[in-house]
């Protein structure tokens, strides 16, 4: 790891060299990652634009013949295209608002302790370190099973008669998804609160209490405003993540019961690697990632306008 | 767990709030309140929160035919290990454990030698173009690797690195976000330290490695658990690269027992805890820099 460049007095004729490798030095210093960055992502997203008129095969090498905008136009006209772009939305919705709202209100009541709070952060955070196959198999087969899981039964103690079945019901699969993210992953948001929380000065309180400010109201008009910058952030990270929804959703019900809850990217590997048609699913991956992109910058810019306006 | 059996008289010093309350005895009655209301809705949501982990732990060490007679019962009078011995002498969980930590550490080490050298180019040195370099790298922060995953693949499988740690380890090596981590952490490196070791003739690569690295201990530890457990956690990119059971990941693998017919109820979730306690080990060690970390990645 040693430099080149000794140590000892500078001549000019050596600063005159070094200046030379210094306007190299910075681009040398990147290009590691840059080539990285360009071999795995850059590449790719490239590859995946042109493969896109075509009409490519993972049975044949190379991108296959030309199709022009067909992919584009029969992705735009697949209604199963469209059902697993609506079932990643809904579960999105599903998931991003009990997330932030949950996550805030969890962090600003565990912000007023200090004793006790590792196991208060433990336990809110202990599941989102834990891989989603862990997190699939203790909830499809411990909390979530038909007949001998653990909700069932605790719905049963309290006197209802048939539960549903939670992972197997159309009408429950995708609430049970949700619950489950939720309780898997609040904690990243949870911390990402308590940190916010921790920048607000003491005196802001002092001041407000000093007012007159009950607790609550406290909450209300000054901790809740002051958390705008983190509430943005939390929010458009999981509308990103939610809307990158695989795992848990391929693992417990694998897009069913009767593709109920198949989510975009489950239909890119299906269309991709079980049916093997690259170009038409290059061009789902565009599409889904525009979704992304699009929904990520308008909520991006309302709350920025938003924002500014108050 | 005991520190919250004490109940909230013990526990509930509200030390943020505790100057904030105002003098009046009514405005003091109305803060003790809200801070037992406050403490009784946190400790209920977090003993909710341990349920799904205690109960699988709970199920995972009762004896077959206990569970047969009564699946969803937290207790037993005969605990064994009779499941975690089956998983390792019958299944292939010590592979995929060594196979997740290999993963796990080669990614690690090249993400934070890679993002941490490009991090200080950027932050350190002039050169042009930064600035455009610099947004590029940042753009791929928009990118979702996920929608990337086929010319991946396909370029993997014509290099023939399909079920091999590199197929695995090169595609995760490219994280913007550690860039950013670096290059906001060495922003605020004071610039006389760097210049200092500049006017004593000392290179680039040798200022980074003897100054900046050593000042940087809280970014690369934040990096090196975020990646860790990133890749060790990643399913989706090893269940399409590795079909090799010997060489699957530990949630890969997981997956397998999963569908393979007919496992007993009691590995199942022997299964879920083996795979969850690495990482609740880490969690459990660093839990300070971790959380930390996230402050540090989502705010500055």
């Amino acid at each position: 790891m040693a430099s080149t460049v000794g140590t000892g007095a500078l001549t000019p004729d050596r600063s005159r060299a070094r200046e030379a490798r210094g306007r190299l030095a910075g681009p040398a210093l990147v290009a590691p990652f840059a080539l990285f960055y360009i071999v795995f992502l850059l590449g790719p997203l490239i590859y995946t634009f042109v493969a896109g008129f075509f009409n490519g095969s993972l049975l044949r090498d190379g991108f296959g013949s030309w199709v022009g905008f067909s992919n584009y136009a029969d992705v735009l006209n697949d209604s199963e295209f469209w059902r697993t772009l609506k079932h990643t939305l809904w579960f999105t919705v599903l998931t991003t608002i009990p997330l932030v709202l949950l996550a805030l209100g969890l962090a600003i009541l565990a912000d007023r302790f200090v004793r006790g709070r590792w196991f208060i952060r433990f336990a809110f955070f202990a599941p989102y370190v834990i891989p989603s196959a862990s997190v699939s198999l203790i909830f499809m087969w411990g909390v979530l099973a038909d007949q001998t899981g653990l909700a069932q039964d605790w719905l049963k103690a309290l006197g209802v008669n048939s539960p549903p079945s939670w992972l197997g019901d159309p009408n429950w699969a995708m609430w049970s998804l949700a619950g489950v993210t939720v309780w898997w992953t609040i904690g990243f948001n949870f911390v990402l609160y308590l940190a916010g929380l921790q920048e607000i000065p003491r005196d802001v309180h002092e001041a407000a209490a000093m007012d007159g400010a009950g607790p609550w109201q406290r909450i209300r008009h000054v901790v809740i405003p002051m958390l705008g910058r983190t509430t943005t952030l939390v929010t458009v990270l999981q509308i990103v993540a939610s809307l990158k929804v695989f795992d848990q959703i391929y693992m417990m019900t694998a897009g069913g019961p009767d593709g109920s809850t198949r989510p975009t990217l489950q239909y890119i590997v299906d269309t991709g690697f079980t049916d093997g048609r690259t170009g038409y699913a290059s061009v789902v991956s565009l599409f889904l990632f525009l979704v992304i992109l699009l929904i990520s910058l308008v909520w991006f810019f309302l709350v920025r306008r938003a924002e500014k306006e108050s | 767990m005991a520190h919250t059996k004490e109940g909230p008289a013990a526990t509930a010093a509200p030390a943020r709030t505790e100057a904030a309350a105002p003098a009046t005895r009514r405005g003091y009655d109305a803060e003790k309140l809200f801070n037992r209301v406050a403490l009784g809705v946190l400790v209920a949501f977090a003993l909710l929160w341990l349920v799904p982990l205690l109960f699988a732990t709970a199920i995972s060490i009762r004896p077959a035919d206990e569970i047969a007679v009564d699946p969803a019962s937290w207790f037993t009078s005969n605990p064994t290990f009779a499941a975690y011995e089956d998983l390792f002498d019958k299944g292939k969980l010590p592979y995929w454990y060594a196979n997740s930590f290999i993963v796990s550490l080669l990614t690690t080490v090249l993400t934070v030698v890679t993002a941490s050298l490009a991090a200080f180019g950027l932050s350190q040195v002039r050169f042009r173009f930064r600035r455009g370099v610099f947004l590029l790298l940042l753009a791929g922060i928009m990118i979702p690797m996920q929608v990337l995953m086929i010319p991946q693949f396909l370029a993997l499988q014509e290099v023939g690195l399909l079920n091999t740690y590199w197929g695995v380890v090169l595609p995760q090596v490219p994280n913007v976000v550690a860039v950013f981590v670096f290059k906001q952490f060495f922003d605020g490196i004071p610039r006389e330290l760097i210049e200092a070791a500049r006017a004593d003739g000392a290179g680039w690569l040798r200022t980074y490695w003897q100054i900046v690295m050593p000042v940087s201990r809280p970014a690369v530890s934040a990096v090196t658990i975020f990646v860790f457990v990133a890749v060790w956690n990643n399913f989706l990119w090893p269940l399409l690269v590795v079909t090799d059971p010997e060489m699957m990941t530990l949630p890969v693998g997981l997956n397998s027992v999963q569908d393979a017919f007919g496992i007993p109820y009691a590995q199942l979730m022997a299964s879920a805890v083996l795979g969850a306690i690495p990482l609740l080990v880490v969690f459990a060690l660093f839990q300070r820099r971790i959380v930390e970390g996230i402050a540090g990645t989502g705010l500055k």
